[in-house]
């Protein structure tokens, strides 16, 4: 995996070209989007190094990041599995689901694995409610999922449980 | 359309007129209705976030918030019904239902905005209780300590610290439940551009942000038989502590300070006053040789420490325009260990030196490595501001009223009209222009209120004729206000020669440490702080000697201690040095 988290000279060269837009604070989120596209997650280093190039105050860089569920601040592992937790997927059931990933992987939620291959984390509403409950891993979907399929859906990417 | 001059609405059966883009709220004030409040601050931008201050609109039949809702030809306004004082009061409780209950034991109990609005609303029990947040405390910084328990939210210290000081260390971090006004990454202040000024604090409507309170070590050295404990109190002290004690903005108060302070059981009351005035004679030397030789102007004032931070994170490249001159308070102290021990023989390592500031920032620079002793001791051992002063008074149970006038002691005590003014926006470019003027001609300057560079605004420009040259200075308080002249100084536009900067709004007068605003006043008011700066100004024109220079304890330090101005043993004491901070500031 990748752990040099220094921004790339692309990065680096559409931010500068954000500083010199008229308001480059409303070029905030797209930085950030940007960044965490290719890392995968927005670092101290990274948010620091957006708020320096833009021109934006660390703490309102920080502030705008944290407010986004979108916005993720460790990385994720290799795989990772979103879990829909809007109102839908809700009442089908999804709790359980989520639970039973954190159970069958030992991990807690964003938290990565220790061989960094599975992340979980959950999301409000996918759209896909006819679905429900959904689970999206990289750009597959699984529809209709119940806590059962769990174990299945986890060999599909090479994981196999301990026990 | 028309355009129309003036809006005619009534508020609770009272006709008024006001200008269009009124708010509600202010033509409520203007009728004499004050409509509760708790995120709205007159001088920041409106955010409208808290919902006490709804008032009912009679036609349209439906609520609004009044600090943000313009007013509107023909508007009928109720403020006050018993729906409305229904659900200010649901709002208020759902605001104590994630807040601690521990107004007994608070630091503000007595003086909260949330708890004077839960009683005037007539919150009288808690009928919800539910998951309240849990945050850590702050207490990295020596000046201002963080409890985000306390935090209503209300996003002052937020709008303070961007909108009035250019700083934008604290915005709101997270979201929903987690929500908390937090420096970047919600680190602590001390890893952040944080620069102490203490304008949070004075904006907070609660114990959210609170200066970091030394009163228990001050009272532990006090009692400490072995110890010598000198306290020194600067310039605008005098013209604010009395709001402690009832007494109107603007009261001095001088030789009552002075009385319990000797009450309180110092063995030495000096005048930060004498700091200032050397630092006049320092620093006017300075600028003098600096005019002479053309370098490093403009020369920019050092005595404001919250500048001084606000310079070394955001503005490192203007280090070598600074006066290196200590502030008067680190001045002071250092004569006060070094010069009194010795003329007194104490031991100063046995002295216990104590500063009475209006500032925050204070306490910061009194623990900088550059302000210590050979034996590793700050010059200063305690800064306290006037509030903890008040509230120290009153704990020891002074009827501050009730005393009599005392005076200074000696030797560190007599000061002239040039160090009372330091404490307001203006004083020190005044005070160091009366030197200035005769030590360049050698004539007596006869009239020496300097109303040019007087007054209250944020950012004032005056050209002074000094020996047939004409000096440019630029006057700014409040950081957002010094951005902007620094922005004029790049542009290159013309020769500056002096540039004061103070960090707080009006000057020390205005400072992060000043009692919290008494009723129908606020933090940040121009009428206060112009009242407080009044009364510097009179104890200024009523001084025999108005010239630092003519300070008798100050050419007597000369005579026998310092030496020459800039010489080298007023280097070695008076003089300091500054660092880039390694955090660079975005400005």
């Amino acid at each position: 995996m990748n752990r040099d988290y220094s921004l790339s000279s692309e990065i680096v060269q559409s931010l500068q070209d954000f500083s010199e837009k008229n308001r480059p604070e409303s070029y905030l989120i797209p930085a950030l989007q940007m960044v965490q596209e290719s890392y995968g997650f927005l670092s101290r280093e990274h948010l620091d190094e957006v708020a320096l190039l833009l021109r934006v105050p660390y703490a309102k860089v920080t502030g705008v990041a944290s407010f986004y569920h979108f916005f993720n601040f460790k990385p994720s592992g290799e795989n990772e599995i979103v879990i829909c937790t809007g109102t839908a997927c809700h009442v089908r059931g999804a709790g359980a689901v989520l639970d039973r990933f954190l159970e069958e992987l030992q991990v807690k939620l964003e938290q990565p694995t220790e061989d960094g291959r599975f992340s979980v984390t959950d999301a409000r509403c996918v759209g896909a409610c006819a679905q429900a409950p959904v689970v999206i891993i990289g750009e597959k979907v699984y529809s209709k999922v119940t806590p059962d399929d769990v174990p299945e859906i986890l060999s599909e990417y090479g994981f196999e449980a301990d026990s | 359309m028309i355009k129309q001059d003036r809006i005619s609405l009534t508020i609770d059966g009272f006709k008024v007129d006001v200008a269009p883009g009124t708010t509600v709220m202010q033509a409520a004030d203007r009728v004499g209705v004050h409509i509760p409040r708790l995120c709205y601050h007159p001088k920041l931008s409106i955010l409208g976030a808290c919902r006490i201050c709804i008032v009912e609109l009679k036609k349209e039949g439906r609520m609004v918030a009044s600090c943000s809702y313009p007013v509107e030809e023909g508007m009928v306004v109720v403020t006050s019904s018993p729906k409305l004082r229904r659900y200010r009061r649901d709002i208020v409780e759902l605001i104590l239902d994630n807040h601690p209950k521990d107004c007994q034991t608070c630091v503000r109990d007595g003086n909260c905005e949330l708890q004077n609005a839960a009683y005037s609303l007539g919150v009288r029990e808690r009928l919800f209780e539910g998951e309240r947040k849990s945050f850590a405390r702050d207490e990295s910084s020596p000046s201002i300590q963080r409890d985000p328990e306390k935090c209503i939210l209300c996003g002052r210290c937020v709008r303070v610290c961007d909108e009035v000081q250019g700083v934008t260390n604290l915005w709101q971090q997270f979201r929903g439940f987690e929500s908390v006004a937090a420096p970047a990454h919600n680190n602590e202040i001390k890893h952040s551009v944080c620069i102490h000024c203490g304008q949070c604090v004075n904006v907070c409507p609660t114990a959210s942000i609170v200066e970091k309170n030394t009163t228990d070590e001050l009272f532990e050295a006090l009692a400490d038989p072995e110890m010598t404990v000198v306290v020194q109190t600067a310039p605008s002290i005098r013209a604010a502590l009395g709001e402690g004690f009832g007494y109107s903005p603007g009261t001095p108060v001088t030789g009552k300070m002075v009385t319990a302070l000797n009450l309180m059981g110092f063995d030495a009351v000096f005048d930060t006053n004498l700091g200032a005035d050397l630092t006049i004679i320092e620093e006017s030397e300075e600028f003098l040789n600096r005019l002479e030789s053309g370098d490093d102007l403009p020369l920019i004032t050092s005595c404001s420490p919250g500048w001084i931070s606000f310079m070394e994170t955001f503005y490192p490249h203007l280090i070598p325009y600074a006066s290196t001159c200590k502030s008067p308070m680190s001045m002071l102290s250092s004569l006060i260990k070094t010069y009194y021990a010795e003329t007194r023989e104490i031991d100063p390592e046995k002295i216990y030196s104590v500063a009475v500031m209006p500032c925050t920032a204070k306490k910061f620079e009194a623990a900088r490595d550059e302000h210590k002793t050979d034996w590793g001791a700050p010059y200063t051992d305690n800064v306290i501001t006037t509030r903890e002063l008040i509230w120290m008074c009153k704990c020891m149970g002074i009827n501050f009223r009730r005393l009599p006038d005392s005076q200074f002691d000696s030797p560190l005590g007599v000061s002239t009209g040039g160090g009372d003014i330091f404490g307001t926006t203006g004083g020190v470019t005044e005070a160091a222009l009366r030197t200035a003027y005769e030590k360049i001609t050698g004539e007596t300057l006869d009239e020496l209120d300097f109303m040019a560079v007087r007054g209250v605004e944020g950012l004032r420009e005056a050209t002074i004729e000094l020996a047939g040259r004409e000096i440019n200075i630029g006057v700014a308080n409040g950081l957002q206000n010094a951005k902007e002249l620094f922005d004029r100084l790049s542009a290159g536009e013309k020769q500056y020669h002096l540039l004061e900067i103070m960090a707080c709004p009006g000057g020390c007068v205005g400072g992060g440490g000043q009692p919290y605003p008494p009723e129908d006043t606020f933090s940040l008011d121009p009428e206060l702080v112009k009242s407080r700066a009044k009364a510097l100004y009179s104890i200024d024109s009523n001084k025999k000697l108005r010239k630092s220079h003519e300070n008798p304890a100050i050419q007597e330090l000369y005579t026998y201690y310092l030496g020459e101005p800039n010489g080298e043993r007023s280097h070695q004491l008076l003089h300091t040095c500054y660092k880039p901070n390694k955090r660079r500031g975005i400005r």
